[in-house]
């Protein structure tokens, strides 16, 4: 591996884990597509910063742009409040009037800048070592690094400052309220730091990718976890392993960094969604069946005690009869009967099942419940 | 208006300016009328989350037909949008996952593969991927009478299907569980009105481009919803708003260098919606105020008349005024007050500064 190399991978998964963190707020507040509209419109704070400062390197842009990000939340609200449009509506319609003003201001008069719309919307991560941060005559690394290192700590900062604030207005604002927190202010500090998140990343790696990298990884920790804690660090783990893993899948295919990124993010999520130990479609498919013959096998305990030292005993604890009786076909009784038989809940003699003490008393148990 | 005229004869001359015009037509049409439903079911985004799904099914089209011919890419882009939807249902209803998510996930994945493979047909020998990047941002002028063709065909057939099941349709839209028990299929609707919005989507996909265009399905019905309460009208006047705006911006940014087409008919669409917002009647935010402050008023000089009244009841005996800064304590700003309802001949003076009812004010008062 060349430094270049190790540099992008380094900046990626810094990238990752500081998108992870306020992305998992926003997943949990049902918020999250407040970063996809977040991560369009700052692209007009870009172009309006960029004609103030004259510069795309200010850390003044970066500030402008991240007011943009959140002036979109607080119009949104606004829209919102008159009662005219539901909220769904009022994003879809906020967001693409900002990105769209900031597209045709690129266009029409940022031409041959360094601002041209694809590695703006796309990024493009490959390029970011060659934009080197030197002062005292020292090479810092990319710009990039810095920039968004300051973010992640900025956000692991306010994480732990807030915590008791953030869990508590995330789990239940009304007893946040009565408690004499101010839920809107930590709504609007998160909406800070989301915003300055998607503006330092969104140079490095566009803004879908953004969205991809805020709501992904922690959806998938959501899938294996519970305590904010956990989720917080497992969503940061799978953010930086999708960092890793798609910088080595866009080396191979020669393909687009914050592309691949994405689509490992999305293949982790697909992998948790489906394997996930409890929460998972395997696990509960699995869950499933196994409730389904442990349900059965107490049928056949009940029905077998209901008919015990009757005189009908004899024919309905055939095992022949059961499909009659319960509506199995064959096999499944047979299966049923076999299962029963292995965990000492019946017996079988020839051909007749009699009830252990312990069938006996699951059938009375699952009667009296 | 000369400028509109000319337009209207550069609109019936030129063959590009009529291609696309008709076009963005359509596009709006369509979408207009299907983002109905989807506005007054709270899926907006849904259409963000289909448009941006949909250029991995264009690239993965042109991959594996190696053509561009419209037909095969907006073929694509509708599988494409259509998994979208159905792995959006399929994470929110076997997990605790929320719908907000599930779009967010899908939306930012699969946009993110369609890039991946979007450099892979970049980096081909034959470099013939030119053509597909304006599935991002929309390229009006490239419209092809063959595309129209397309567009208007499969356009026709969404908004002809929209109308076949219009009924049930509506009664998904509003009640959902009366439709359920009426033996109607629900969920089969449910998926007949998403596959038509995939395919409004979709047809729109190389005017406006996947980033925006779920604008396209949002900001007419949005519109047209403060104009009126019928559903039947409501997808009328959104289908109009969205040809309005689909024309109006794509014969601009055709006829203007450098404007590109996908924002540019956003922009006329949230003007659109603006207006709408502002002036409807009813609902508009400027009526909604002028209302507020006649109806602020009307209770200020109830309010004067009501004192003015009850001190006469604590003063029995002979007409007795008083002072305006007496009812001002009471009620506040009375002056401007008492001037209007002396206009109005319900309050008299008895001296400078002194009022009383008249016989009409305490009628009034006792209404």
């Amino acid at each position: 591996m060349t430094s270049g190399q190790i540099e992008i991978q380094v900046l990626a998964v810094v990238v990752a884990v500081a998108c992870a963190l306020p992305g998992t707020f926003l997943v949990l507040r049902r918020l999250a597509l407040v970063s996809d509209a977040i991560s369009h419109s700052i692209l007009l704070g870009i172009v309006l910063g960029f004609f103030v400062v004259g510069n795309v390197n200010s850390p003044l842009l970066l500030v402008g742009a991240a007011l943009v990000g959140l002036l979109t939340v607080v119009l949104v609200g606004m829209l919102q409040r008159t009662g005219l449009v539901r909220e769904d509506a009022a994003i879809g319609l906020v967001f693409p009037a900002l990105f769209s003003i900031g597209v045709i201001l690129i266009s029409r008069y940022a031409d041959g800048v360094h601002l041209d719309i694809d590695a703006v919307l796309l990024g493009e991560l490959a390029f970011a070592p060659f934009d080197r941060l030197v002062f005292w005559g020292w090479d810092w690394g990319p710009t990039a690094l810095t920039v968004m290192g300051t973010i992640l700590a900025l956000n692991v900062a306010a994480i732990l400052v807030f915590w008791k604030e953030l869990k508590l207005s995330t789990f239940d604002p009304g007893l946040a309220v009565a408690l004499g927190f101010a839920p809107a202010l930590v709504q609007y500090g998160l909406m800070s730091l989301v915003s300055l998140t998607a503006v330092g990343a969104f140079d490095a790696v566009g803004s879908i990718l953004v969205v991809a990298l805020m709501i992904a990884p922690p959806a998938t920790a959501y899938l294996l976890t519970d305590g904010l804690g956990r989720l917080l660090g497992l969503a940061a783990g799978f953010g930086a392993a999708s960092a890793l893993a798609g910088y080595w899948l866009a080396y191979l295919l020669d393909a687009s960094i914050a592309g691949a990124m994405a689509t490992m993010a999305g293949a982790f999520f697909g992998l948790a969604w489906l394997l996930a130990p409890e929460r998972g479609l395997l696990a509960a498919a699995r869950r499933r069946a196994r409730q389904r013959l442990e349900f059965a096998q107490t049928m056949l305990a009940i029905h077998l005690a209901n008919h015990e030292g009757r005189p009908e005993a004899e024919i309905e604890s055939r095992v022949g009869h059961l499909g009659e009786h319960l509506r199995w076909d064959a096999d499944f009784a047979t299966r049923i009967v076999g299962g029963a038989a292995r965990r000492g809940l019946v017996v079988e003699r020839g051909g007749s099942l009699e009830l252990t003490p312990r069938g006996r008393e699951l059938a009375a148990d699952a009667v009296a419940r | 208006m000369p400028e509109l005229s000319l337009l209207g004869l550069a609109l019936l001359s030129d063959y590009t300016l009529r291609t696309v015009a008709l076009g963005s037509a359509a596009l709006g049409i369509t979408s207009g009328a299907l983002g109905t439903f989807a506005v007054l079911r709270r899926q907006s985004l849904l259409g963000d989350a289909i448009s941006h799904a949909a250029l991995p099914g264009v690239a993965l089209a042109f991959l594996l037909t190696g053509s561009k011919a419209s037909l095969v890419l907006v073929v694509g882009a509708a599988l494409a949008g259509f998994l979208a939807t159905l792995l959006v249902i399929g994470v929110v209803s076997t997990t605790r996952i929320k719908y907000d998510t599930a779009l967010g996930i899908v939306l930012s994945v699969f946009f993110g593969f369609g890039l991946v493979l979007l450099t892979l047909i970049q980096r081909r020998p034959d470099a013939s991927q030119a053509g597909l990047d304006r599935f991002l941002f929309g390229q009006a002028a490239a419209l092809l009478q063959s595309d129209l063709v397309t567009m208007g065909i499969l356009g026709g057939a969404a908004l002809l299907l929209m109308l076949l099941a219009w009924k049930e349709l509506k009664l998904l839209a509003f009640d959902e569980d009366f439709g359920t028990s009426l033996g109607f299929p629900m969920r089969a609707l449910d998926v007949l009105l998403t596959a038509l919005l995939v395919v409004a989507i979709v047809i729109g996909l190389q005017t406006v481009g996947v980033v925006l265009m779920a604008a396209m399905v949002i900001a007419p019905a949005a519109a047209a919803r403060q104009w009126t309460d019928r559903l039947g009208t409501l997808a009328a006047l959104a289908a109009g708003f969205g040809a309005a705006a689909g024309v109006s911006g794509a014969v601009l940014s055709s006829e203007t260098e450098r404007l590109p087409t996908g924002p540019t008919i956003v922009l006329c669409a949230t003007a659109i919606v603006l207006v709408s917002l502002l002036l409807a009647p009813r609902r508009g935010l400027v009526w909604r105020e002028l209302r507020g402050r006649r109806d602020r008023r009307k209770l200020r000089l109830a309010a004067v008349l009501a004192d003015l009244r009850a001190l006469e009841l604590q003063h029995p005996g002979d007409e007795h005024g008083h002072s305006a800064g007496v009812l001002s304590v009471m009620s506040g700003g009375a002056e401007a007050s008492l001037l209007e309802l002396h206009r109005r001949g319900l309050v008299k003076r008895l001296g400078p500064d002194a009022w009383t009812l008249t016989d009409a004010g305490r009628t009034e008062t006792s209404r």
